[in-house]
């Protein structure tokens, strides 16, 4: 059942992100920093925990999900950190993907070459 | 007192100079298209054998001066003047090309107009008498334009319907004060025209106006109209702007929709290739106009022609400050008859 | 034609993207790519990770992903189609880093690859922490 919710909710925050793209003079950067920010403050209000609970990956792949993600992080740290979490929740909990990202990248660069589009 | 010059941006040369010959040499794409007959090289590897986007841009310019003056019968000590520019940063595609010939140079820049900005200008210094030979070429390379102006190549991005697709390809025209033509007989400089378009991804639109106010200042420089031509060839303004452009005139009086076509709506098919609303960049005039139009110029199917070379002289910093796109469009018109 | 009157005009001789094709494919793909993710969560747990742990080796499989497709050069050419529905999910984060890295590697592994690598996915980075620290601090204090 959470795959069916996953396809779904993940599929409908795609679809808002497309009409920003074709509606709006938003650009896909711009986009996801809007995405990053509301699911920052859409976590903090306790608005997106239900929506993970329902759809998984649904709604922690999309990048809204990174924000829920630094958000939670954040609150955590702050329980257990005091006002140090601040500064160093957000970043610890998403660690695991920006680093991801950095050495896949580089590992990539090292290996592949750019290529014609047809 | 200046005695070759007419109306507000128009000269009319007095002793019109010859295209004597002209080398096109495109990427795969351009050669899987409709004039793939008429290109004299097409490359298949689009890299040209180079490492970087850049240097193969460099190398098709390179390529194509180079053969332009063998097939003309010269040497390039016979060339007086070589007027080139591209569209990346500080025209390093023509500086890396022009390096090795030993040919005086004049940079220019006119982003896609630069091949009718270099036609024109080689034209004025040959009628002028500072010249026997003189070599106008650009280039433009699909990769490295998506480098500079938009986004790496393997980025996920989706085009719009708007969008147009940068040819990878180079002319060249040797223009000399001797020779039996197509002749230049006219240039019209084009104004800066910038009507408040900001979206990158709608060129044709930014462009239309620049094409129309050169155009109509053609007409009432020269006293020409649309019936006077075979054919007014724009640059590169794709499906949209070709039609803007059309509408444009025909509000001001000219009904062109007869005798016009646009560089950027002949190079790609659109059935078969994914181009949207068309091709650009500096290549696309410069290859349509040495391959398919000068042939046509020379069999006699075409023989009053107005190359119109339409260029949107954007900045990527200009834009991220919110600025809009500066266009220029020159006009350079070319006989088969210098009578005419 | 003045240039208010000329914008009008050119918007409307200029195509609009096909707005609801667009959309059923950036849900179709958008969709899909996350009950991959789902899948990958479900594996991890089985697995018996800690719910943290599921939640960071997810995003570091799916990040995987994306960098391995744009590598071998798949991921543009299903944005192409997908638009939204492989920009928002964390793959296109990841395309967004791995796509200028490779290339720039023409200019160098520090000052292209290196330096160049978060052109377009750092502002992403930027504010998504300081939304987290603005956020910390509305915690701190309402806590």
């Amino acid at each position: 059942m959470t795959y069916l919710w996953a396809f779904i909710v993940g599929g409908i925050l795609c679809v808002i992100g497309q009409i920003l793209i074709d509606k709006t003079k938003l650009t896909p950067a711009r986009i996801l920093v809007v995405y990053v920010v509301a699911g920052v403050f859409l976590t903090l209000v306790g608005a997106y925990e239900p929506l993970v609970k329902l759809a998984g990956a649904g709604a922690t792949v999309p990048l809204t999900g990174f924000g829920y993600s630094l958000a939670k992080g954040v609150m955590k740290a702050v329980e257990e950190h005091g006002l140090l979490g601040v500064l160093t929740g957000g970043l610890t909990a998403t660690a695991g993907g920006i680093a991801a990202a950095v050495v896949f990248s580089l590992i990539a660069a090292l290996i592949f070459k750019s290529k014609e589009k047809s | 007192m200046s005695t070759k010059h007419i109306g507000k941006q128009t000269a009319q040369l007095a002793s019109p100079p010859t295209i004597t010959e002209t080398f096109s040499v495109v990427g795969s794409k351009e050669g899987n298209g409709p004039l793939r007959t008429y290109f004299d090289e097409i490359v298949e590897d689009n890299t040209f054998g180079e490492d970087s986007w850049e240097k193969a841009e460099s190398k098709f310019m390179s390529t194509a001066i180079q053969k332009v003056v063998q097939k003309a019968s010269l040497s390039t000590s016979d060339i007086q003047y070589l007027l080139a520019g591209d569209l990346l940063n500080q025209c390093s595609s023509a500086h890396y090309a022009v390096r090795d010939t030993n040919i005086p140079f004049m940079g220019i820049y006119g982003a896609c107009s630069t091949m009718a900005e270099g036609l024109g200008l080689a034209g004025l210094l040959v009628d002028g008498g500072f010249a026997d030979h003189a070599v106008a070429t650009t280039s433009s390379h699909f990769c490295s334009a998506e480098k500079q102006f938009r986004f790496p190549l393997e980025y996920g991005g989706q085009r719009t319907p708007t969008a147009q697709w940068t040819v990878t390809g180079s002319g060249a025209a040797v223009v000399s004060a001797q020779g039996g033509g197509p002749y230049i007989t006219h240039v019209t400089t084009g104004k800066v025209v910038d009507m408040g378009i900001s979206d990158v991804n709608n060129m044709g639109a930014a462009m239309a106006p620049a094409a129309a106010d050169t155009i109509a200042a053609h007409f009432q420089d020269t006293g020409f109209g649309p019936s006077d031509y075979d054919l007014i060839v724009t640059g590169d303004l794709g499906m949209v702007g070709r039609q803007l452009n059309i509408d444009l005139l025909s509000q001001q009086g000219y009904e062109v929709s007869d005798v016009i076509d646009d560089c950027g709506c002949m190079i790609y098919d659109f059935e078969t290739e994914d181009v949207h609303a068309g091709a650009s960049g500096c290549g696309c005039s410069a290859s349509v106009f040495c391959s398919k139009l000068i042939q046509e110029l020379r069999s006699g199917a075409i023989k009053r022609l107005l190359f119109v070379a339409t260029g949107a002289l954007m900045s990527t910093t200009a834009i991220k400050q919110g600025e809009t796109i500066p266009c220029v469009a020159h006009a350079v018109r070319i006989v088969t008859d210098k009578t005419n | 034609m003045q240039k208010q009157e000329y914008k009008a005009y050119a918007e409307k001789k200029s195509p609009n993207s096909p707005l609801w094709l667009n959309m059923l494919k950036a849900f179709l793909i958008g969709g899909l790519i996350c009950v991959l993710g789902e899948g990958v969560r479900h594996f991890y747990t089985n697995w018996g990770l800690s719910l943290e742990e599921v939640a960071a080796a997810t995003s570091i499989t799916m990040v995987f992903l994306g960098v391995l497709l744009t590598g071998i050069g798949i991921y543009d050419n299903i944005a192409k189609h997908a638009g939204a529905g492989t920009l928002v999910p964390i793959t296109g984060f990841a395309n967004s880093v791995a796509s200028p890295a490779i290339e720039y590697k023409s200019e160098g592994y520090v000052l292209g690859v290196g330096a160049k690598m978060f052109i377009i996915a750092g502002p992403v980075i930027v504010y998504g922490t300081v939304a987290s620290v603005i956020a910390g601090l509305i915690y701190y204090f309402i806590h």
